[in-house]
């Protein structure tokens, strides 16, 4: 059984990644983002399930409040690019060039 | 029935990141009272925790071990974490002091820039004294939340818009394969701490060659590397390094990129030590890419902060010289040299910020040109920090490396060694060339704004003797570093 859920979540974080990769809104990358840390947290639990111990779900725990975090300080940012540039198109992160 | 046995809290233990936190909370309330103009007042304060921090890392130093761990086995506030803590303070504090002058010039001097800072250094600290891979994530992710704003301060600047929307995005992307990382090694050995996984991986001799495992280890190590802007992982650096204001620049530069190399030691070399084979294998060849990476594209760069941004990339590669070591003298070699990369990265940075004026940052090489003979003093101070980044004697560069190099060459690396001191050779073009612009061309500018702040002054006076004084004398810090040695 446990395989089945680490095969889903491995599924989820590839979709996740590939979504990073390949979508150009940032919001919908970071959307992505959070794809991937919840691929991860199914993968805590199915192991924490697997293993009796519960490490994992704690650590499930902090992983959905620094999610939490990180979307309150990354949709801030993505409106203060918004206000200047009126485009969230990672194309548009281009001012500063090699 | 069972009694609830209560896990051993200790207080002691993260005595530092305790009163860098209420510090920084106390200011956040401050900043709603304390006017525009006034905000000078809360960097003093800022000051004063660090300060105090600092006596209490201080205090911690050989503290004996059950005064070390601390909330069941999550921190250990061992000699190798407070070393760390103490860069961590050293360069929260010089960025507290260059952070004023340009903030009031780019009139962007919200107030909140302080308790941020104070936040990002309890994250670092976190991630240095953490045993247990929450307790590092958590300390990462503290930090990094912290940064991502910082990167993105000055709010009215597209530039630091961008540095702090793509530090963000590439930050959490990378976010998620450390977790994905720490999940596998949990799957793997069942636990989070990491004394346990290694006891775990000593038993149990499958597990080395468990795939669980090992695809968890590479993808911590992707985690950390994007940390600590090892190349390939080093996308970003360049353009938040540019993007971001400079006194933060300074900041990114100095603390974070150390408590990355203090969460990757760790885990690498006390979690995993069953895995050295591999990991050895994959520091050497990240080491050499991001030496070379960062050097080659130095070369090229006319932007200082962005040179020195690349600059910074090959500085994590010659840490990651000593790492790849994997032996004691490799990491006293590190801690010596994030120390004193603090040092000079940050002074170098202040002296950047008084080049500039607002709106028109000056960041370009030609725009040194005279600079020597206008304020032959600060030229002086730049010339001897960018010595010091190309690592020549008697600078605390050269000690640093020579470190580095020698604890590799100790564990037979002699490539590698081989590799560094060509790019170190490499690596003097660009900084003498801003010293040829300085030195030997015919002052185009005035100079006239430059207006030299008391607190700019102490950061500049005290990053020079931090480069200066273990360049001469390097037993001092020495000694300290190898009591400091995970081993």
């Amino acid at each position: 059984m446990l395989e089945k859920y680490l095969i889903l979540s491995a599924i989820l974080f590839s979709i996740g990644t590939l979504g990073v990769l390949i979508r150009r809104n940032a919001i919908v990358i970071f959307m992505c983002v959070e794809m991937m840390l919840n691929a991860v947290n199914l993968t805590f639990i199915a192991l924490s399930k697997h293993l009796g111990n519960i490490d994992g779900q704690v650590f499930v725990f902090f992983v959905m409040t620094v999610a939490a975090a990180e979307a309150a300080v990354g949709l801030a940012l993505m409106i203060a690019f918004f206000k200047n540039r009126e485009s969230i198109d990672v194309e548009d992160i281009n001012v500063m060039k090699l | 029935m069972e009694t609830l046995v209560m896990p051993a809290i200790n207080f002691a233990a993260i005595m530092p990141e305790t009163i860098l936190s209420i510090v920084a909370m106390v200011l956040l309330l401050l900043n709603v009272f304390v006017p525009g103009e006034q905000k000078a007042y809360l960097a003093y304060l800022s000051l004063i925790g660090i300060v105090v921090a600092f006596f209490s890392v201080v205090s911690g130093w050989n503290a004996p071990l059950p005064m070390q761990e601390g909330f069941n086995g999550s921190v250990l506030q061992d000699n190798f974490s407070l070393f760390f803590k103490a860069i961590f303070l050293i360069s929260a504090g010089l960025a507290v002091l260059i952070s004023d002058h340009y903030m009031v010039k780019e009139e962007c001097n919200y107030g909140e820039l302080y308790p941020l800072i104070l936040f990002a250094t309890a994250g670092m600290m976190l991630m240095a004294s953490g045993t247990d891979l929450m307790t590092i994530f958590l300390g990462l992710e503290v930090l990094s939340v912290s940064l991502y704003v910082l990167a993105g301060y000055n709010r009215s600047n597209i530039k630091s818009n961008e540095a702090g929307l793509k530090y963000f995005l590439l930050g959490a992307f990378s976010t998620g394969f450390l977790l994905y990382g720490m999940a596998l090694t949990y799957g793997a050995t069942g636990t989070t701490k990491i004394a346990k996984i290694a006891s775990a991986a000593a038993l149990d001799a499958t597990l080395s060659s468990n795939p669980m495992f090992v695809v968890g280890m590479l993808l911590m190590a992707v985690g950390f590397s994007f940390k600590i802007a090892a190349a390939p992982f080093h996308m970003w650096t360049p353009d938040v390094y540019e993007g971001a204001p400079t006194p933060m620049t300074a900041f990114m530069s100095a603390g974070p990129k150390a408590a990355g190399f203090a969460a990757f030691i760790r885990v690498l070399m006390v979690a995993m030590p069953t895995l050295k084979a591999d990991w050895s294998d994959l520091l050497w060849i990240l080491a050499v890419l991001t030496m070379t990476v960062g050097n080659i594209i130095a070369l090229s760069q006319n932007n200082i902060k962005r040179m020195l941004a690349y600059s910074s990339i090959a500085h994590a590669g010659y840490a990651l010289v000593g790492f790849t070591a994997g032996n004691g003298e490799g990491t006293a070699g590190i801690l010596f040299y994030m120390l004193s990369y603090a040092f000079m990265n940050i002074g170098a940075f202040a002296i950047i910020i008084l080049v500039g004026k607002k709106g028109e940052p000056n960041n370009n090489v030609e725009d040194y040109a005279g600079f020597g003979v206008k304020h032959p003093v600060l030229a002086m101070i730049m010339a001897l920090f960018l010595f010091s980044l190309a690592g020549m004697p008697p600078t605390a560069g050269f000690v640093g490396k020579f470190y580095l190099f020698s604890a590799a060459l100790k564990s037979g690396y002699v490539w590698l060694v081989v590799i560094g001191v060509l790019n170190s050779a490499a690596s003097c073009y660009y900084y003498l060339r801003v010293m040829v612009y300085m030195y030997m061309k015919d002052p185009v500018e005035e100079f006239d704004w430059m207006k030299l702040s008391p607190a700019i002054w102490a950061s500049i006076a005290i990053s020079a003797v931090g480069v200066i004084v273990p360049g001469i004398v390097p037993s001092i810090i020495l000694q300290l570093a190898q009591k400091a040695i995970l081993l």
